[in-house]
């Protein structure tokens, strides 16, 4: 591993990679599948920067996805709104209830937190299976509109479509970047680190936690809104607690609290599971030792493993370089060895 | 003005008297220690004052301002910055990047900043390096900036905690023993750097264990027992201070 695996060089190379993707299959299957993918990402990382980066392991984020879709699904069918403003309304819908649950659930902690999250997105499941004078129940919503055009510009192709959900994509992933690297970053990654400890330092614990948990919801509903468009049926199902540990394991496999993690996680699961799809009932049979071999060994998934194995290496040159040089190259080292984080 | 105080302060822990009626004033601008037997309530004692317990009655003054019912946060904006017993420093961090939120409470900029990148932000991330850099040269850690926390020795950890303590701009530092699980020749470097603290006008107040450092670097001792205070005075005073010989050599005494 050396530097030129670094966290922006792997968003740089996904960019254009999947910008070209199009251009080189015909294969409308293949851009099914990959577009399904962006938007999977899309919610991982929602749910990645509340839990991989301020600690919190929230599991109602299926909830929330299910929410984006149905607000969407909900307006321009039954409400016959016009395909983006009922976009826009529905991911307000989504943060809105993100606040209501979050000024709630944010009382507690840790294992807590998860369990009660867990209750929660079985709760929205719950609602949007039985409420059926609103969300249609099992028979689910039918015929929910593809993206209005700009001008020339349509969303009704296999393609287009596409390039509307990675624009959507890399616009998250730019925020994150921007989040992850700033003072606010910081302050998320201090209360994951150390809620008593960012305590002490000034940090509004209550307020933060509280931001980041709208934030991702707004994550999760966009990712549920852009579903809803393209698949154009939504059940109930996409709400199920099954959801969240998909993108669980999206997250864990990529790597928890990294950067690059959700991209790389979703992309491998997914096309692993293509691959495997005549296996389909073994499948767990596969993923599961998998899944509880790389949490043991690797707990920060992909990304993390190969940062720590790239951190040893320098660490190792570093401690043969001191022998030789001042401890001024020494810092030096370390200094580059940072910017290696996630 | 009194710098702080605190009037009759307790804390019950269910039929646990933690704390008992202890009235205590800090000295500003010089090393105040606070000692006592194991589970004495000196650490609950620092909880309270810093908000992170609310106290079963009593009060917290600063600067003439009631800060019993302060949140921590809130305290720590207003000047009073703690370490703790255990060190709880982001092992897989820089020593800088733990350090540098620490300025964090100083700065202004909010998500929407982070998102457009504006030049509030820019400015404010540069200030907290500045910062950051600035306390680790005055706790002598300048050249492990780059360094991962996981991989400091005890006694630079303790350092980083005390950098991170700094970052906060602080007219009052709570330390919370400082020198624990550190060996005796550190132990006088960190006496040294608590020195400088004063010198720099940051008021100390510290726990500790080590009696030696104690007498020599505290203008004023208190000593709790089973939550009281036993004994308030100049180092010699405490020394020769019956009460306290006695409670340190008689029952759970082990330090
Ligand atoms: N959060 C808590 N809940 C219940 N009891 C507590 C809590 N914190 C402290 N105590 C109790 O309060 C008493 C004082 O504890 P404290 O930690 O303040 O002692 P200490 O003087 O700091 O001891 P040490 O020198 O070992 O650090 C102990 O009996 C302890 O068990
Ligand atoms: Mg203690």
């Amino acid at each position: 591993m050396s530097a030129v695996l670094n966290k922006r060089n792997i968003i740089i190379l996904f960019v254009l990679v999947s910008l070209v993707f199009p251009l080189i299959t015909t294969n409308t299957y293949l851009i099914h599948v990959m577009t399904l993918a962006f938007i999977w990402m899309i919610g991982v990382y929602g749910l990645n920067l509340l839990a991989g980066y301020t600690g919190y392991l929230s599991l109602a984020h299926a909830g929330f996805f299910a929410i984006g879709a149905y607000g969407l699904g909900i307006l321009t069918v039954k409400a016959h709104m016009s395909f983006w403003l009922a976009f826009v309304l529905s991911l307000l819908i989504t943060g809105l209830l993100g606040l209501i649950v979050g000024l709630i659930a944010l009382r507690s902690k840790e294992h807590f937190f998860a369990i009660y999250t867990l209750c929660l997105g079985y709760i929205i499941y719950l609602v949007i299976d039985k409420w059926e004078s609103l969300t249609e129940g099992v028979r689910g919503l039918i015929g929910i509109p593809a993206p209005q055009g700009f001008g020339p510009i349509k969303f009704e192709t296999e393609k287009s479509h596409y390039y509307l959900v990675l624009f959507f994509l890399l616009l998250v992933i730019l925020v994150m970047y921007r989040i992850v690297h700033s003072l606010s970053g910081r302050s998320f990654i201090a209360i994951r680190n150390s809620e008593d400890l960012a305590l002490t330092i000034g940090i509004s614990t209550a307020r933060n936690k509280l931001t980041v948990f709208v934030l991702s919801t707004l994550f999760a509903g966009l990712s549920g809104a852009l579903y809803a468009s393209f698949v154009r049926f939504i059940g109930p199902d996409i709400g199920n607690t099954a959801v969240i540990f998909d993108m669980l394991t999206y997250l864990i496999v990529g790597g928890i609290g990294t950067l690059t993690g959700p991209l790389i996680g979703t992309l491998l699961v997914i096309w692993l599971s293509q691959l495997l799809q005549d296996f389909q009932q073994y499948r767990m049979l596969i993923f599961g030792p998998l899944l509880t071999l790389l949490v043991i060994f690797y707990p920060r998934g992909i990304v993390g493993g190969v940062t720590d194995i790239y951190r040893k290496r320098m660490a190792k040159k570093e401690k043969q370089l001191a022998g030789k040089k001042d401890s001024y190259i020494q810092s030096d080292l370390g200094a580059k060895n940072q910017v290696k984080e996630g | 003005m009194i710098f702080l105080e605190t009037k009759n302060l307790t804390k019950k822990f269910g039929g646990n008297v933690a704390v008992n009626n202890v009235d205590f004033t800090v000295e500003k601008g010089k090393i105040n220690a606070i000692i006592g037997p194991n589970g004495a309530g000196k650490s609950t004692f620092f909880n309270l004052i810093s908000g992170f317990h609310s106290p079963s009655s009593g009060q917290v003054i600063f600067k003439g301002q009631d800060i019993t019912k302060l949140p921590s946060n809130k305290i720590a904006e207003l000047g009073v910055a703690r370490t703790f017993q255990t060190t709880n420093l982001f092992d897989q961090a820089t020593v800088l990047d733990n350090v540098i939120v620490g300025h964090r409470l100083r700065t202004k900029s909010n998500l929407f900043d982070a998102i457009l990148r504006t030049s509030r932000l820019k400015r404010e991330e540069e200030q907290c390096r500045e910062k950051a850099m600035e306390v680790l040269e005055f706790v002598g850690l300048e050249h492990l900036a780059g360094k991962l926390a996981g991989g400091l020795t005890q006694e630079e950890k303790k350092r980083t905690a005390f950098a991170l303590a700094l970052a906060t701009d602080p007219e009052i530092v709570f330390l919370d023993e400082p020198a624990g699980g550190v060996n005796p020749s550190e132990t006088d470097g960190l006496a040294e750097l608590m020195q400088k603290m004063v010198d720099k006008g940051i008021t100390v107040c510290l726990i500790e264990h080590k009696m030696q450092m104690i007498m020599r670097i505290a203008h004023k001792i208190m000593v709790l027992n089973y939550g009281e205070k036993i004994a308030e005075g100049r180092p010699d005073e405490i020394r020769n201070n019956e009460t306290v010989i006695k409670a340190y050599l008689g029952g759970s005494a082990s330090a």
